[in-house]
């Protein structure tokens, strides 16, 4: 009799927490939603002002004709090709510039001599306008790929050096008399001590250079091309195809975010130490 | 046997024109095994001894000889605990005991695990510091600086910072803890009680420079017990001493 009830109880309980969950689960969709409003709002107006013909196509083609435009791209296989190269050279550029900025980064920020002969060099540098160094870029290196991926990387080297410097600099100096106290060797110094508490600034440094190394491959690929997105949109834009223009920037900024976000999961994971303000 | 030996500890902070005379004169045995508390006013220089004597600060005229050799840094030999517990806030307690340690040698993690009990943490193995309370905290830190079986504990105010009841607590596990390991402690404090309730000797400072005004022996055997007489004897005498201290500041901020 009694075991029956302990039974019936559990079952409740039980019961009761899927409730909870689902509740809890139905809270953050409509968290969720509250974002999508917005932008369907600005989608449907968009699409109706262009049914209505109160908008002229070529100059804001509607929703659904991007929408067209995107699947015939992509059946085509033209997209899908144009994709890969672009992701490609974003990749490369990054990664050599990432790597650069990163490493020179840790160099600079232990050394006060690297500091001191380096530093100063690599500001001066930081604040050349990508843009006003295209041109030396294609007389050195034509119009190929050597030059592009060398553009991205040098927008990537930035912001990854900066943070990466900005980071080792600032260990907190009573922790590094603990690594003292502890009798911590020069490698222990630099991955148990220095390493992590530079990792968010690390990681900010490499959210930035993403978007940086985006940015750029735009530009290089504006630049001259014959493939890539960055190509597609500046030959619809000759013949005035307004909806494969948008298709292409609707590209840009998904990839964008999508990059965006995978940097992000890391960062919540690596840095589920951090005790901070959260809103 | 002496295991720690100041002679003549002089130490001035020198600040563009400003020179501060901290510490003046300094002359203190530690014996092995000893538990040695230390007190004085706010700044008369008790922080700067102990980082003195633990290497961190090695800018002094005089010398600091532990087991008869000159310290000339910081090591494993001088375990110490600041007045923060200054724990990696990306390690769990684990690790943050191991620290450069492999927790994957197994005698290590049994020495972990054995001290991780004596601090009374079991169960917070796997948590991070922003999880610990203070006291938490700062049990971890003890027990860091004991996993590497230092000749002596120096002590920053490590209790300042909690309430009533935890560090009376914590107090008689650091006894314990001294009953155990044997090992020697220095411990800085600005609490009569507590100087009283864990020294073997209690060294009053005065300040400005910091000096050794008086050395007293608690001849008192443990555990000891605050509201015995002659608990409240010694705590009369230690605090008359420290009197004169203090009213020797006030005749010298007075500028007399
Ligand atoms: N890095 C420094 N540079 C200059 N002066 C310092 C420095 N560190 C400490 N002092 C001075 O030395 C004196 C002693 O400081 P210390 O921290 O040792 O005092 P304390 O006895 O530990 O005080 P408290 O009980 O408040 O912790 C103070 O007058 C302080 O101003
Ligand atoms: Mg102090």
């Amino acid at each position: 009799m009694s075991n029956q009830s302990a039974i019936s109880l559990d079952k409740v309980n039980s019961s009761k927490k899927r409730v909870l969950k689902s509740k809890r689960d139905l809270g953050k969709v409509t968290i969720m939603l509250k974002g999508f409003i917005f932008p369907i709002v600005i989608l449907v107006i968009w699409e109706l002002t262009g049914a209505w013909g109160l908008i002229s196509p070529t100059l804001l083609p509607r929703p659904s004709a991007i929408l067209t435009t995107f699947i015939d791209l992509v059946l085509t296989g033209n997209l899908i090709e144009h994709f890969k190269i672009s992701l490609w050279r974003a990749l490369g550029g990054f990664i050599l510039g990432g790597t650069l900025g990163l490493l020179v980064g840790v160099a600079v920020g232990f050394k006060k001599n690297i500091e001191q002969t380096v530093d100063p060099t690599i500001q001066m540098l930081r604040t050349v306008p990508t843009l006003a160094v295209i041109p030396l870029f294609i007389l050195w290196f034509g119009f190929g790929e050597v030059s592009k991926i060398l553009l991205i990387a040098k927008g990537a080297f930035f912001p990854l050096y900066v943070n990466t410097f900005l980071g080792i600099r600032s260990v907190d100096s009573k922790l590094f008399d603990v690594a003292k106290v502890l009798e911590f060797n020069r490698w222990q110094l630099i991955t148990r001590l220095i390493l992590p508490s530079a990792l968010p600034n690390i990681l900010l440094g490499l959210r930035l250079s993403i978007g940086v190394a985006w940015l750029a491959l735009v530009a290089a690929e504006l630049m001259g091309s014959s493939e890539g997105i960055g190509y597609l949109i500046m030959d619809a834009r000759q013949f005035s195809q307004t909806s494969i223009v948008f298709v292409g920037i609707i590209i840009f900024a998904v990839f964008g975010k999508v990059s965006d976000s995978i940097v992000k999961v890391f960062e919540k994971r690596l840095l589920k130490w951090q005790d901070n303000f959260k809103g | 046997m002496t295991l720690l030996e100041i002679n003549q500890l002089n130490k001035t902070f020198v600040k563009g024109r400003d020179v501060t005379h901290v510490l003046n004169n300094i002359d203190l045995h530690v014996k092995n095994g000893e538990f040695i508390t230390i007190i004085g006013p706010s700044g008369c220089g008790k922080s700067t001894l102990l980082k003195a004597m633990a290497g961190l600060d090695i800018e002094y005229s005089g010398e600091i000889k532990l087991d008869g050799e000159r310290v000339t840094g910081a090591s494993i030999r001088q375990g110490v605990i600041f007045q923060e517990p200054r724990l990696f806030p990306w390690l769990t307690v684990e690790r943050n005991i191991a620290a450069s340690l492999p927790l994957t040698n197994s005698e290590v993690k049994q020495n972990v695990d054995k001290l991780i009990k004596l601090v009374r943490l079991e169960g917070f193995e796997k948590a991070y510091p922003k999880e610990l309370s203070g006291g938490m905290a700062q049990r971890v830190s003890i027990a860091r600086a004991l996993l590497r079986k230092p000749k002596i504990l120096l002590l920053d105010e490590p209790f300042g910072a909690l309430d009533a009841f935890t560090r009376s607590h914590m107090q008689d596990a650091l006894l314990d803890i001294w009953k155990e390991e044997k090992t020697s402690m220095v411990f800085v404090t600005h609490d009569i009680d507590e100087a009283i309730y864990l020294g073997n000797k209690v060294i009053i400072m005065s300040a400005r420079p910091g000096t050794i005004q008086n050395i007293i022996n608690i001849d008192l055997p443990f555990p000891r017990k605050k509201s015995t007489k002659s608990f409240q004897e010694f705590r009369q005498l230690v605090l008359r001493e420290f009197e004169k201290v203090e009213e020797l500041e006030l005749i010298d901020s007075a500028g007399i």
